[in-house]
């Protein structure tokens, strides 16, 4: 319970992040995806529930503030945390080229996704242009993100996993 | 394996059932307007004070590396702008004696409600869209302060955007320059109506489009000023959006289009004014009224 409530601080503490401070050092009009970040970590390092409850979240805000169709966002947020969650099987959490390669996947996804429903569905079909000028931009940025950013939620999920577990087990005995 | 559960629910299930609220709520929001409810006033007050908190904090920062960096600037600038104010003295008279007479005529057509006459609010943008696609923001005046959807806003002298959605102290904007933004305008000099599209493409360049402009004496030239129409259904005639930056005859020899330079700065928004008056609509409810002299209608408000 403590790490579910901790979880929910974090996701408010990334989304206001998101939506101010990293906003605020765009390059070139692009900004990392925190957000996704989170998401698709816990995704990896928790399983796919954890990943899909932090997708909810992160998806959830966004569609409030945000977001112009309720519940797209967090259909999106959703999906990327559970399907990160499939790597959690082979996880090693001392290695930071996989995470950063799972991420970042994900982030390319996401852009792809996003262009395809919002953009191109629209008629707008120069796909090169937002490639270069969106997607990739934002994938690199993100990459950055990754490194920054990774290990402090490897550390503190794995706290808040140890801090319920050992209240768990208490309990049981 | 054995520490799990019995009676834990296999994580497809969660999936489908999370994937399934979300289509019905895409539903919801698609026609029925739901736009999140109660869940936007909670998370407002949860996220409203914290972001109010951290711009102040950023704007300060930001404020004082610009003082430093500026002063030699400004020395620079005070010279030149010295030359200006003689400039515009002589020009702000000529103005003058024009806008006593406009005032005269305004009087003679009882026109005299132009926009400055809207009651306006003032609010501080506190969040920028967390996305790359769309240019949408949070102010941090909501319906408390009587916001509603659909309400004008503006930023210095150019119109930013519309309300599109509002909780109890914070409201979404949608900026102009937004790839999903449609603006019904018109040229200043020679009232032609056109069509404003905010474009993701275009706004790499620092410009949006502006399209199915009848323009067949090429009078239009550049720097002519866009702004809002009179035909608008949402938005007030005459706010200003910006100027036109080039324009070429479509492939129908009818209509041209081109780009336009907006008026505001996007990337250095801060405060907004929202014009807190909304455009009349026809409530298609409404019995119909008695018939009112032409002409009249356009202009007026709701109070």
């Amino acid at each position: 319970m403590k790490k579910r409530i901790c979880m929910f601080f974090l996701v408010v503490f990334c989304f206001i992040l998101q939506n101010t401070v990293l906003k605020a050092l765009e390059l070139g009009a692009v900004s990392p995806n925190l957000l996704l970040v989170i998401t698709a970590a816990i995704g990896f390092i928790g399983g796919r529930k954890e990943g899909m409850y932090m997708g909810v979240l992160c998806g959830m805000f966004t569609d409030i503030f945000y977001g112009q169709l309720f519940g797209y966002y967090t259909l999106l947020y959703t999906l990327i945390g559970y399907a990160n969650g499939f790597f959690h099987a082979v996880f090693y959490d001392l290695d930071i080229k996989q995470p950063m390669l799972l991420i970042a996947m994900s982030d390319l996804a996401y852009g792809l996704i996003q262009y395809f429903f919002q953009f191109l569905l629209r008629g707008k079909f120069d796909f090169g242009f937002y490639f270069t000028s969106v997607i990739l931009p934002e994938f690199l940025y993100t990459v950055v993100l990754i490194l920054l950013f990774y290990r402090g939620i490897l550390v503190l999920y794995e706290k808040l996993d140890k801090l319920d577990n050992t209240g768990s087990v208490d309990e049981f005995v | 394996m054995r520490r799990r559960k019995r009676d834990s629910i296999p994580s497809k299930y969660i999936l489908t059932g999370i994937g399934v609220i979300c289509v019905v709520f895409m539903l919801l929001s698609y026609t029925l307007g739901f736009q999140g409810g109660p869940l936007g006033t909670v998370s407002g007050y949860l996220f409203v004070p914290i972001q109010k908190g951290i711009n102040y904090v950023g704007w300060y920062l930001s404020d004082r590396a610009d003082n430093l960096q500026d002063l030699r600037l400004v020395m620079a600038e005070r010279d030149a702008l010295q030359e200006q104010v003689d400039q515009l003295t002589i020009e702000n008279s000529q103005l003058m004696q024009e806008k006593y007479e406009l005032e005269d005529l305004r009087a003679l057509y009882e026109l005299d409600r132009s926009y400055s006459d809207y009651s306006k609010v003032a609010a501080n943008v506190i969040g920028k869209d967390s996305g790359n696609w769309f240019h949408s923001f949070i102010i941090d005046k909501g319906s408390q302060d009587g916001i509603e959807v659909d309400m004008n806003v503006l930023s210095g002298s150019g119109l930013v955007g519309i309300v599109t959605k509002v909780g109890a102290d914070w409201a979404q904007v949608r900026a102009i320059i937004d790839d999903t933004s449609n603006v019904s305008a018109m040229i200043l000099s020679t009232a032609d109506n056109c069509m404003v599209s905010g474009d993701l493409q275009l706004m790499s360049k620092g410009v949006i489009s502006v399209s199915q402009l009848k323009d067949s004496d090429n009078q239009v030239v550049f720097g002519a000023k866009v702004v809002t129409s009179q035909v608008s259904d949402k938005y007030h005639p005459g706010l200003l959006i910006g100027y036109i930056q080039d324009l070429e005859m479509d492939a129908n020899n009818l209509t041209k289009s081109g780009t336009i330079t907006p008026a505001v700065d996007f990337e250095h928004l801060r405060s907004v004014l929202v014009i807190t008056d909304k455009k009349r609509q026809i409530d298609p409810d409404e019995e119909p009224a008695v018939t009112e002299p032409d002409g009249e209608t356009d202009t007026e408000e709701e109070p």
